[in-house]
């Protein structure tokens, strides 16, 4: 997994509450056999005039010019601000996995829906919670001030704004050192190497039969 | 201390516990198919990772494979449904690329993963098993741990060969007596689902022991072991015996000469000591258990032939009697409807429950020298794997299905899922020898009754439900 220091970055706007998952990735695009790719069709019902199907290129596809990530003013922008309980409903990974492939990598919101907040930091994705205050605060500077960049430093749990000012926010300990040194599951896991070398040496010599027989 | 077999299965493959419980379990054999597959070979790629250990994996595609001929004929590329073609020609793909052997399409090994595992030699006893599908437990008929994992665990198991588990619960399935005539590991299972329900074994490492299982077959524990899941159970599993090391001697990858008896000799402790502690003991009597039908939407709904089709009336948990309701009105029954009244629009012989060659040899006895109802619109039999398949055709079992009306598939998952072309329609009734019934399992709309080979043979003929017992 992609470790996660300090973030700055174009911040864009998901102006509205309850944002579902089906909005962030819709169902067909499930069949792919990839994690990555889901990138193009993220928000694809907004983003797109015409109904989006998989496998298919979105080069030529009609585009809703009113929908704020189209702007260029928010192209390369890698930090979503967000309303309240954002990522509801279905519990696919295919969420993180499209805003991650688009190219953010935190969301800003007043809150979020459990499973979505969970499948985040499984992706290196991260997803901060500040007040409803600070984050309409952060809308509003955001629209007023065009190329507006946010920084996140996960390690002083801040974020900052261009003018300096700086929010605290919470995170689990725990998660905070997976993201910060890049470890998933498989990296922590890792850290046991030497103990799975060991055991498998044993094994090799106890129960040859285990080894290199499949191939 | 004594202890039972999963305890020594865990600790045999314990690589580090952890404070708050968790531990690393070493992984000994991963099986894989083109479902679960491909987003965690995509992960490894993009966290430029390898498979620690590449001869520990084994993959076939099995899910998606079309089952008939003609559309097998060119491999691969004949595949018609165009998402499946890409998946299998994906684990085609990630095989090559990360040197993992594979018994592709058309490869006469080729067949459902838990088929395939345990008659290849690639799963054996005293082996931890994992493969990305809910019925893995299949090979703990070997005495092995074995289970299912999700996509991101495949990708776990693939990169650090070891699984971040818990340890769970013992619990003792013990059905001693028995079986009756004409009873087969189907329907014991199907009793078993029904007595304890589709959670009773939640948390828990379900070893199958008593008469009834040390005399049946590796097959036949093969399909006790496959239903834990619907059972609630992530691992099932059956002690080490003679019968465990006839089946296993001369497979393919199984251990030959000198480590021969040096495996047997530690296999042989892959059993429960006496007096070890089990938390949960069910007991059974063999001679008690029928031939069991499904008659709802899950697998505990079930009862035997000789039964109706229960009331809900007469059910005093209200939510209980609310499924049954919705389960009657989905499946078009009426309470207290004789189970042999219930007409089959179609048979489905195969999957990884029953499609092993005692299954098909039960199947082809009871149709033998028979004619298909004509009420019947299809009766499919599919072979579990290319070597089942074989010797079928070897004992002239695929002449018997053929003469009587039933048609004789390649190897695949098949309606057991309806992801490739072979799905029931809205409304349709079957006598399926699979394991799940839920919902659309089958096709959207489709309405499954699980049974074993000789009762699902039995429905063909006769168009509806029988007593395969008294059935000539
Ligand atoms: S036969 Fe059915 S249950 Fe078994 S592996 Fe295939 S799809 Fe899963």
């Amino acid at each position: 997994m992609k470790s996660f220091t300090v973030i700055q970055g174009i911040a864009a706007p998901m102006d509205r509450a309850n944002v579902d998952t089906d909005m962030i990735i819709p169902k067909q695009f499930l069949k792919s056999i990839k994690r990555t790719g889901f990138g193009k069709n993220l928000f694809d019902e907004l983003r797109y005039l015409d109904e989006g199907k998989p496998d298919q290129s979105c080069e030529g596809r009609p585009i809703n010019t009113g929908f704020p990530l189209n702007f260029p003013r928010y192209k390369d922008a890698s930090i979503l601000l967000a309303r309240e309980n954002f990522g509801c409903g279905s519990s696919r990974e295919h969420a993180p996995w499209a805003l991650d492939d688009y190219g953010f990598r935190s969301v800003i919101a007043p809150s979020f829906a459990d499973i979505f907040f969970n499948n985040c930091f499984k992706n290196g994705l991260l997803p901060i919670i500040l007040s409803e205050e600070i984050v309409d605060r952060l809308f509003k500077e955001m629209y007023a001030t065009e190329g507006y960049q946010l920084t996140v430093d996960l390690a002083a749990q801040t974020v900052t704004t261009p003018s300096g000012d700086s929010f605290g926010f919470e995170i689990d300990a725990f998660r905070k050192h997976c993201l910060l040194n890049g470890l998933d599951d498989i990296g922590l896991t890792l850290e046991h190497a030497d103990k799975i070398r060991a055991y498998e040496t044993r094994r090799r010599a106890e129960a040859p039969w285990l080894f290199d027989v499949v191939k | 201390m004594a202890k039972t077999l999963y305890d020594k299965l865990w600790d045999a493959h314990l690589v580090h516990q952890s404070d708050d419980g968790s531990a690393l379990i070493y992984i000994d054999r991963h099986i894989v198919h083109e479902v679960t597959s491909p987003q965690a070979f995509d992960g490894l790629r993009m966290a430029g990772r390898k498979p620690w250990r590449v001869d520990s994996i084994l993959a076939t595609p099995d899910h998606n494979v079309p089952t008939t001929r003609k559309e097998r004929a060119h491999g691969v590329s004949g595949i018609q449904d165009p998402v499946s073609l890409i998946q299998v020609k994906t684990l085609d793909d990630n095989c090559d690329e990360f040197g993992i052997l594979e018994f592709k399409i058309n490869d006469e090994r080729q067949g459902i993963v838990h088929v395939v595992g345990p008659e290849t030699g690639a799963c054996l006893p005293g082996m931890t098993v994992v493969c990305g599908d809910s019925h893995t437990a299949t090979n703990g008929a070997l005495g092995s741990l074995a289970h299912g994992i999700g996509t991101s665990e495949v990708e776990h198991v693939m990169a650090t060969q070891c699984l971040v588990a818990k340890k769970m619960k013992n619990m003792l399935i013990k059905v001693d007596g028995k079986l009756g005539l004409g009873v087969t590991p189907k329907d014991v299972v199907l009793a078993i689902i029904a007595k304890i329900g589709t959670a009773g074994g939640t948390g828990y490492a379900m070893e199958f022991g008593g008469q009834v299982f040390r005399e049946m077959s590796m097959e036949g524990r093969m399909t006790v072991c496959n239903m834990a899941i619907e059972a609630g159970a992530r691992a099932g599993m059956v002690a080490v015996d003679q019968t465990t090391i006839d089946y296993v001697k001369g497979r393919t990858f199984a251990p030959k000469g000198d480590l021969w008896e040096k495996a047997v000799a530690e296999w042989k402790n892959f059993v429960s000591d006496d007096g070890a502690h089990f938390d949960s003991v069910v007991e059974i009597n063999g001679a008690d258990i029928k031939p069991q039908v499904s008659w709802g939407t899950s697998p505990e709904m079930v009862v035997s032939v000789e039964d109706k089709v229960p009331d809900p009336a007469s059910e005093i948990d209200p939510v209980k009697r609310n499924d049954m309701i919705r389960a009657l009105q989905y499946m078009g029954l009426e309470a207290n409807q004789p189970i042999t009244s219930i007409h089959v629009d179609r048979v489905f012989i195969g999957s990884c429950t029953n499609s092993r060659i005692e299954d098909i040899r039960a199947a082809a006895e009871v149709v033998r020298g028979r004619q298909k109802a004509g009420s019947v619109k299809e009766a499919i039999v599919v072979p579990g794997s290319g070597a089942v398949k074989a010797q079928a055709e070897a004992e002239g079992l695929d002449k018997i299905f053929i003469a009587a009306g039933l048609e004789w598939r390649e190897p695949g998952c098949s309606m057991c899922l309806a992801m490739n072309a072979d799905k029931l329609g809205a409304g349709e009734h079957c006598a399926s020898t699979s394991n799940r019934n839920f919902e659309g399992r089958q096709g959207y709309g489709g309405r499954t009754h699980l049974v074993s080979p000789a009762m699902a043979a039995a429905a063909a003929i006769a168009g509806h439900f029988v007593d395969v017992r008294t059935f000539n």
